[in-house]
């Protein structure tokens, strides 16, 4: 038997490396060395209940288990074979024990390529990895295939790239081999910066050799035979994983001076990233790993034709690059078989916020967002109502009740408002303020933007303060308008990628939620109770008995009346601190 | 580690290597294999279950087999432990009872090689003994 036991860096702050301790300790005291061996894998996407064990071959799938339970589980599961039922997965709906990841809704709808190894190898084992068919895409393309056939089938295959733009990954790839030069490099961005964002992290944590030989195909199609990983440094675990696995890859002879007894050469370095959120954009990021500011260039050039140190550098994403050996094992074919018609392959995404499993996924493009919400999600937290769903961070829009059907593809987003990008989704239901999340998001940017162009270092922090003044109670309906074309002009003419596309969550919100913004604006009102200054604290004179206790627990002052008669709150004066309706013995206070 | 040295290289080594994971390969895509599951409550290890298992696995093994054979708890008829529940690809579940070691080599030989039925099929007193 095996035990996987998720090593990501949501488990492992919850003690999975204790987990695999208590197991092997357990296992050994019974001499069951030679019956069951525990495996420390990448994450298995069920974060929500983390930490994860998993027992195969019956797949039975352990959810938040501690050290202490591994003697339980030896015990029980690996010697006698009875499930431990305390820790099976609950089905939230039945409310009945799940007792394998096949009959998880949560795991159903999903395909995975790009997380193929995660959840399922030890990253730390090359091994494991070869024997999953790893190296065997970068030893085909190598011995029986040209540069130019390699890119064809990756251009066949119709990948995009998923670090947001969306880019063909093969033409970038041909334009790049036919730029002549002495030198080029190849770069992987794993600097991830949107809020809530960890799908890169993980498949770097869960399956680092996928990238390691999807650079050197690159490599080896590009004409370069350097690779950079830009990777933030508060991805200790990530990084730690991907050393481990180079220098494995160099002593196996699978990156270094003649690959698979060819003369191709390639290897990889790390660089670090100090985790601007600029630094992704692909420009800012060549400077950064130059030595020079994080700050985007004016494209044209394309990194492609003069990047690193003015070389041609083919810059993609993580997660693109995962995809790249299945493409060239199992063919373009097959992959383009996946999705819709002009987005190919799943879509990893991060699924956070009000949903109730929160967690890694990967779909098929063309999900749509009901599947995903509620059949993969398992619906809205506490039975609360589904208001939107923010994609593309703080590129992107949110997405509402009449974009539920929609399938999900690059393409379908923009036109929706949003965007694809690199993965974050978060949920939203009836208790969230559109406004305020617009705010969030503008928050992000002003505190993001490098500085460097007009449009959005001043244009960012006006809308930001426009929003503020709405949510305090103080906004206009020309505000609103300004809003708009603010937005536009910010969006024309910012420098970089980050300009252009931070006004994208308040023009998404004004589109999908007008009511709310214009609520907050003529009636004052915050329909999901959550702008403080728009909040109303009155005593229903009815229910109010006179006791006093409010009065004598307001800090400002706020409440008068007399004893035994109904008091009153000056609206004024009121802080909307709270502290009246929790003395309250009798209900009388509420929250309009 | 020595190097490796061309792709016929990697082959060899990845050859090697498939069988420390073909154990989580197969149970990733149980439907496609034979599934076999065998009783091990505390009755059915009393009554030889856990030598039954192991047999299992050694001689599918040899005789070539895919097969993915796990452990269950209970399956609520003691009165015929040794148990073992049968899935072949794309057929309903069949449970055989009082499984020694020789029935365990018919049933390799008869059922899961040929689907030819044999003696001691329990009637399911329940849908699924997931
Ligand atoms: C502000 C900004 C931030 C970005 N952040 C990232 C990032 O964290 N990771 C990433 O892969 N791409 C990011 N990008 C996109 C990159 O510029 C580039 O398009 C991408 O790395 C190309 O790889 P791909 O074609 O494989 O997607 C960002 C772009 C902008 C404008
Ligand atoms: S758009 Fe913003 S982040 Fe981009 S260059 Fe201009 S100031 Fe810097």
């Amino acid at each position: 038997m095996h035990l996987l036991v998720c090593g990501g860096t949501g488990c492992r702050s919850a003690e999975s490396d204790a987990i695999v301790d208590s197991l092997n300790k357990a296992i050994a005291d019974r001499g069951l060395e030679n019956d069951a061996k525990v495996v420390m894998t990448g994450c298995f996407g069920f974060c929500e209940k983390g930490p994860i064990v998993k027992v195969l071959p019956d797949n039975t799938f352990y959810t938040q288990v501690t050290p202490a339970d591994a003697e339980e589980i030896v015990a029980e599961h690996i010697y006698k074979g009875r499930r431990v039922n305390r820790l099976l997965y609950i089905n939230p709906e039945s409310q009945e024990h799940v007792e394998d990841s096949k009959h998880m809704g949560f795991y159903r709808k999903q395909i995975r390529i790009a997380l193929r190894n995660c959840g399922f190898i030890d990253p730390e084992n090359i091994e494991e990895y070869i024997a999953r068919d790893g190296y065997s895409a970068l030893g085909k393309v190598l011995t029986e295939m040209t540069p130019e056939e390699a890119i064809q089938s990756i251009i066949k295959s119709g990948l995009r790239g998923r670090g947001g733009g969306g880019f063909p990954t093969g033409l970038k790839w041909d334009i790049t081999r036919k730029v002549a030069a002495e030198k080029k490099y190849v770069v992987c961005n794993a600097d991830e910066g949107d809020p809530g964002a960890f799908m890169d992290r993980s498949i770097l944590e869960g399956d680092p050799h996928s990238v390691i030989e999807a650079m050197a195909i690159n490599g080896y199609c590009t004409g370069a035979s350097y690779g950079l990983v830009y990777i933030r440094a508060e991805y200790p675990l990530a990084i730690n994983r991907l050393k481990t696995a180079i220098g494995q890859a160099r002593e196996y002879g699978l990156l270094g001076n003649g690959i698979l007894g060819t003369d191709f050469s390639f290897d990889i370095e790390l660089r670090y990233g100090a985790g601007a959120f600029v630094c992704g954009e692909e420009t800012a990021l060549i400077h950064s790993m130059e030595g020079m500011r994080g700050e985007p260039t004016f494209k044209p050039p394309f990194p492609s034709e003069s990047g690193y140190l003015g070389y041609p550098t083919n810059v993609n994403n993580v997660e693109t690059y995962a995809n790249i050996p299945v493409i060239i094992t199992k063919g373009p074919e097959w992959f383009a078989s996946i999705g819709t018609e002009k987005s190919k392959g799943t879509k990893v995404f991060a699924l956070a916020g009000k949903i109730n499993n929160v967690g890694l996924i990967e779909v098929p493009m063309g999900t749509t967002l009901r599947e995903v919400i509620y059949e993969i999600g398992g619906g809205i937290k506490d039975g609360k109502n589904f208001k939107a769903v923010q994609t593309g961070g703080p590129s992107g829009g949110c997405l509402t009740t009449k974009h539920l059907d929609t399938p999900i593809d690059y393409d379908n987003l923009l036109a929706a408002g949003s965007m694809m990008g690199s993965g974050g989704m978060i949920v939203m239901d009836e208790d969230d303020c559109m406004v305020s999340i617009a705010k969030f998001y503008l928050e992000f940017t002003v505190e993001e933007s490098c500085g460097k162009c007009t449009p959005c270092r001043v244009g960012n922090k006006r809308l930001h303060e426009i929003l503020e003044k709405i949510t305090r109670g103080e906004g206009t309906m020309k505000d609103l308008e300004k809003l708009r074309n603010l937005g536009q002009v910010i969006k024309d003419t910012a420098l970089c990628g980050l300009g252009q596309t931070s006004p994208n969550p308040v023009l998404s919100n004004l589109d999908n939620f007008w009511d709310e913004f214009v609520e907050h604006v003529t009636e004052k009102k915050c329909r999901a109770g959550q702008c403080k200054h728009l909040l109303r604290y009155v005593i229903e004179p009815d229910a109010c008995v006179g006791c006093t206790a409010c009065a004598r627990n307001c800090p400002v002052n706020a409440i008068t009346g007399e004893r035994k008669k109904a008091h009153e709150i000056n609206q004024e004066i009121c802080i909307k601190c709270g502290a009246c309706v929790e003395k309250c013995k009798f209900n009388a206070i509420f929250v309009r | 580690m020595t190097k490796i040295k061309s792709l016929a290289d990697l082959r060899r080594v990845k050859d090697d290597l498939q069988e420390k994971i073909r154990l989580r390969e197969n149970a990733d895509n149980p439907e496609k294999l034979v599934q076999i599951k065998v009783g091990m409550a505390t009755s059915g290890i009393a009554s030889g279950a856990k030598e039954v298992m192991s047999y299992l696995i050694e001689e599918l093994d040899k005789r070539n087999v895919e097969a993915v054979v796990s452990q269950t708890g209970d399956m609520g008829y003691c009165y015929a432990e040794p148990t073992i529940e049968v899935i072949l690809p794309g057929k309903e579940p069949v449970v055989f009872g009082k499984v020694t070691l020789k029935k365990a080599d018919e049933i390799i030989e008869k059922y899961i090689k040929n689907g030819e039925l044999v003696d001691g099929i329990i009637p399911r007193n329940y849908e699924t003994i997931e």
